[in-house]
């Protein structure tokens, strides 16, 4: 059997591992653009904060190819897929046969047509060589603008903001991180951002990045009609899947590769997972792109298992997201905020403005749903376990959940043996 | 492999295993240095912990998953499940304390340390042959052995 992987980024980590699991031995290459073993891409913002160094940026020991038997050629871009004959081609004029293909390309940063958006000065901030470029452009520069207050431009500006950079953030939605936070949550985090100098522009947004005769930018127009100077502008407003290999293969895209519960495309050879997926959702009992670093993990990992032969069904992803704002720490997972008037739906909210806390629970139909979780996270992992094993909540239970004290002895009768004390040899998930 | 099985039966809640936990993950390996000076000084803290709930208890830790979502959600390699002895690892130095593992873990078993940006999650005592809570526990509360494939 012989595996190929498309990109080398968490997904392609996980499927290794995956693949691992069912078949010792199968051939397998990873095909990546990017030039360095698989990275924490999540860890630039930490790289670019000077938090940690370059030697803490591999996501596994340089080791871990060998022991896994997995052959790499790095630096090289797939530039096509030939569906029928089963074989992908790079940019560097080789051709490579698969029996099993995993794309696992991620996402490609989505930039706006935004006047003066071209020309120096104008950054993404996705990859390695990006962070290691904002490193050098921080040494010059006073103040900068962040497009897009998501997860990405926030970790932009909070490390930008530690190299000693005055940052503002331009947010088209109300608040910043608005598919994970409401409100609530919004405004605990911009008051924190406040605090520390960062400025925070929500329901806004950059109508023209200005230059001057020289093609040097000079600040940015906001549609409110204010204009931020600016020597450097970062656009972060969102990835979109680089899906663009399956789509001219003939493979079904919608927003992402469609995926059926084994990762498996439209086309059974083709598999996809992380980012460029769309793959079912555990809540929502829907395929959804939801581009996040355990789904991606995850995703992977089931792929691999499946292109070796083991028949796993991949239970679907969880939205979930964890950051830590400057010693403020939320967690958000699954539904947050549920559409106006959805039949169910019942929320519980716990402000304290003062201490910086908060927390609000969803649940739908008599089970938790999503939460947000401000300030006091400790109890995170306990109230995901109960949307992940959707547990049907009494009414005792759910009063104790929404006071803040979920417990592994809520759960059901005979659960707590199943998963921490089973009789006998069965599989342990 | 070998795992700790808790058993909510014959659990008294006396937490002695945790104090066996501190102990053993201590630099002095002295029960009273461990608990006087290293937990106040170094936010020593127990990697098990004991759950109440009315009369019921059980006392809790990582159950080293066959599938662990920890691991998926570690952004920094910290943590990884050893192909070899089935443990979940975690390597402190890589850790960057994002607590998404805290978040992602649906058994509660990742706390954070007391006073790093670091997490604490047990390492079924690695180095010894039987871990200390096991050895401490009066009451055959906890288990370790195998009982499955994994
Ligand atoms: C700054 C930042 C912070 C983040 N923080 C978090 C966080 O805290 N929590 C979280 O859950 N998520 C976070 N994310 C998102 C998370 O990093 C992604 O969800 C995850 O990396 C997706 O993994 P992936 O393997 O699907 O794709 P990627 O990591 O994008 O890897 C894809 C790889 O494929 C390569 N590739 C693409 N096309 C080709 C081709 N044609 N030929 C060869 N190679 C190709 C790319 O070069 C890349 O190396 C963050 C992202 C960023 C940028
Ligand atoms: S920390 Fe949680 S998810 Fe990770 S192995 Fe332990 S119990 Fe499983
Ligand atoms: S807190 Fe540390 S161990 Fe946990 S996910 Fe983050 S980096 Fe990994």
């Amino acid at each position: 059997m012989k595996y190929v992987i498309v990109g080398n980024g968490v997904a392609s980590v996980g499927a290794i591992e995956g693949i691992r699991r069912a078949d010792p031995d199968g051939e397998i290459l990873v095909i990546s653009e990017e030039s360095t073993p698989t990275y924490g891409r999540p860890l630039i913002s930490y790289l670019l904060a000077g938090k940690i160094g370059p030697e803490r940026m591999p996501l596994r020991p340089i080791t871990f190819y060998d022991k896994f038997k997995v052959k790499m050629a790095l630096g090289s871009k797939v530039v096509s897929l030939d569906a029928k004959a089963k074989t992908v081609s790079t940019d560097d004029g080789n051709t490579h046969p698969y029996d099993k293909l995993l794309l696992a390309t991620g996402g490609v940063p989505f930039v706006p047509p935004l006047p003066g958006k071209d020309g120096s000065g104008v950054y993404s901030f996705t990859t390695l060589a990006n962070a290691e470029t904002l490193v050098d452009v921080a040494k010059n520069c006073k103040t900068a603008v962040v497009v897009g207050g998501g997860l990405i431009g926030l970790k932009a500006a909070e490390a930008l903001h530690d190299r000693g950079v005055k940052v503002s953030i331009v947010e088209l939605a109300p608040r910043v991180l608005s598919a994970a936070f409401d409100d609530k949550a919004g405004g605990l985090v911009a008051k924190r951002l406040a605090e520390v100098g960062i400025d925070v522009h929500c329901g806004t947004q950059a109508t023209e990045i200005k230059r001057d005769e020289s093609g040097t930018i000079v600040g940015v127009h906001l549609k409110d009609g204010s204009f931020l100077p600016a020597q450097a502008v970062v656009i972060a407003i969102g990835v979109v899947p680089a899906a663009a290999l399956a789509k001219d293969a003939g493979i079904k895209v919608d927003r992402g590769v469609v995926v059926d519960e084994r990762l498996a495309s439209s086309d059974p050879a083709v598999f996809a997972a992380g980012d460029v997926a769309q793959a079912k959702d555990l809540i929502l009992d829907d395929n959804r792109v939801v581009p996040i670093w355990p789904n991606a993990f995850n995703q992977g990992f089931y792929a691999g298992k499946n292109m070796a032969g083991a028949d796993s069904p991949y239970l679907g992803g969880l939205a979930m997201n964890s950051i830590a704002f400057y010693g403020l720490p939320t967690v958000s997972v699954g539904i947050v905020n549920p559409a106006p008037g959805e039949a169910g739906i019942e929320l519980s909210e716990t402000l304290d403005e003062e201490n910086a806390t908060y927390r609000k629970l969803v649940f739908k139909d008599g089970k938790l749903v999503g939460y947000v979780l401000v300030g006091d996270i400790d109890n995170a992992g306990l109230y995901t376990g109960f949307i992940r094993f959707k547990f049907p909540l009494d009414a005792d239970t759910k009063a104790k959940l929404v006071s803040g004290c979920p417990s592994i002895l809520q759960w059901p009768e005979g659960f707590f043996d199943e998963k921490f004390n089973p009789v006998g040899a069965q599989e342990i998930v | 492999m070998k795992k700790i099985y808790p058993n909510k039966a014959v659990c008294i809640g006396c937490h002695l295993c945790e104090v066996a936990c501190v102990t053993a993950h201590s630099k002095s390996k002295d029960i009273i240095l461990a608990h006087n000076v290293e937990k106040a000084q170094e936010g020593l803290a127990p990697r098990r912990n004991v759950a109440q709930e009315g009369p019921v208890c059980v006392a809790l830790s990582c159950r080293h998953c066959e599938e662990p979502m920890c691991v998926a959600a570690c952004i920094s390699g910290a943590l990884t499940k050893n192909p070899e002895t089935g443990r979940c690892e975690y390597n402190e130095e890589q850790c960057v304390g994002c607590w998404s593992c805290l978040m992602a873990c649906p058994f509660g078993s990742i706390r954070r340390h007391p006073v790093k940006e670091k997490i604490i999650k047990c390492d079924l005592c690695a180095g010894r042959d039987m871990p200390a809570c096991v050895e401490a526990c009066p009451n055959a509360g906890l288990i370790y052995e195998d009982r499955g494939k994994d």
